[in-house]
């Protein structure tokens, strides 16, 4: 639920990152933060373990500039990966603008991402939203590992609606960006169109 | 749409601000924040600048989102009230209008019942102006975004 202030003349809109235990959402955010210039960005918030494993979410404010005479703001978020903390996840899903999926692209993890995709459908479908229906992109991450599936089968496997896909390694910072660009691009035109 | 565009206006807005600002005084209070349930802020009064009142409002809508989810656990409606004790600083949360938390932030300058009184009166106020925006009918100012071309959203990633 974007959120517009008329009187200070601003969007503000929340994107979520969504995808298996340590596929790299918080990754794709510490990246973020780390290349965005100071006056665009907000501390980063991180709510994790000991183990840094993320416990409810990764927080990271930016600002996008103006459009139309109106500032855009991003609260970005990811949620925690690991199965057993699903009903953190159904609450950071809550007012939801658009959805980044990261996958991982190793072998050993196929399993744990189309789990986690078909939780992120449940757990939506849950608060009134539809997977197909809301701005949504998919990252696919680790792409420099050598166990790395093929793209074609990642596709295949977790993309069978064809929305925007990337490929990315969130430790260099490839893909990062596009994959952000993507989805704050399809939220704002979803804006557009009434919301 | 579950969760309907939450749009602002100045009318408002100034409205708000006069709740948060009369709370502030009233109450005796540090802080006053009033914040969606999504973590945006919407309004304050008597925040310095030290204050980063951008990530204590996603900290506050987690931490309430969090309260949120134990009750539907204990089948419990809502708890619509929190409060936090620390040795300088005391943080008082309310729901108001089912989407909207008021924040106090309060000192020793204050007593937590007095603070409570305060904010029993706000609320009320609170929620006759966000029923009442919540009904208003979607204005022209709206138009504004259906006129976003292509070129504008590129425009703002640059090259």
């Amino acid at each position: 639920m974007s959120f517009i202030n008329y009187s200070a003349r601003e969007i503000n809109c929340k994107l979520v990152y969504y995808g298996p235990g340590l596929c790299g959402k918080t990754t794709n955010l510490q990246f973020i933060y780390s290349k965005t210039r100071p006056e665009s960005k907000g501390k980063m918030i991180s709510l994790a373990t000991e183990t840094e494993r993320t416990l409810f979410f990764d927080f990271l404010p930016l600002s996008l500039g103006e459009i139309r005479g109106f500032k855009t703001r991003f609260h970005l978020y990811t949620v925690p990966g690991q199965v057993f903390y699903d009903a953190s996840r159904k609450l950071i899903l809550k007012g939801v603008d658009g959805v980044c999926f990261v996958a991982d692209s190793q072998l050993e993890r196929m399993e744990a991402n189309i789990e986690s995709l078909d939780n992120l459908r449940f757990n939506l479908e849950e608060q009134g939203y539809d997977l197909d229906k809301i701005p949504y992109v998919i990252q696919y991450n680790k792409r420099d590992l050598p166990s790395a599936v093929p793209l074609d089968e990642l596709r295949a496997t977790l993309n069978s609606n064809n929305v925007p896909e990337f490929e990315a390694c969130a430790v260099t910072g490839e893909g990062v960006f596009d994959t952000l660009k993507a989805l704050a691009k399809q939220v704002l035109t979803e804006l557009r169109k009434g919301g | 749409m579950l969760n309907p565009q939450l749009a602002l206006y100045d009318e408002e807005l100034t409205e708000i601000r006069e709740v948060a600002d009369r709370l502030h005084q009233d109450s005796r209070a540090r802080t006053i924040l009033i914040v969606d349930k999504n973590g945006q802020l919407i309004a304050a009064s008597g925040v310095d600048a030290e204050l980063d009142t951008t990530s204590l409002s996603s900290l506050v809508a987690g931490n309430v989102a969090a309260t949120g989810g134990i009750a539907k656990l204990i089948e419990e409606e809502e708890f619509t009230g929190q409060y936090h004790e620390g040795k300088e600083i005391s943080v008082h949360m309310t729901i108001v209008a089912r989407r909207i938390i008021l924040v106090v932030l309060f000192d020793k300058n204050t007593t937590q019942g007095l603070v409570r009184l305060r904010v029993k009166k706000a609320n009320e106020a609170l929620t006759g102006i966000f029923d009442a925006l919540a009904a208003k009918p979607k204005g022209a100012q709206e138009d504004v975004f259906k006129e976003i071309t292509d070129e504008d959203i590129d425009n703002l990633f640059g090259p």
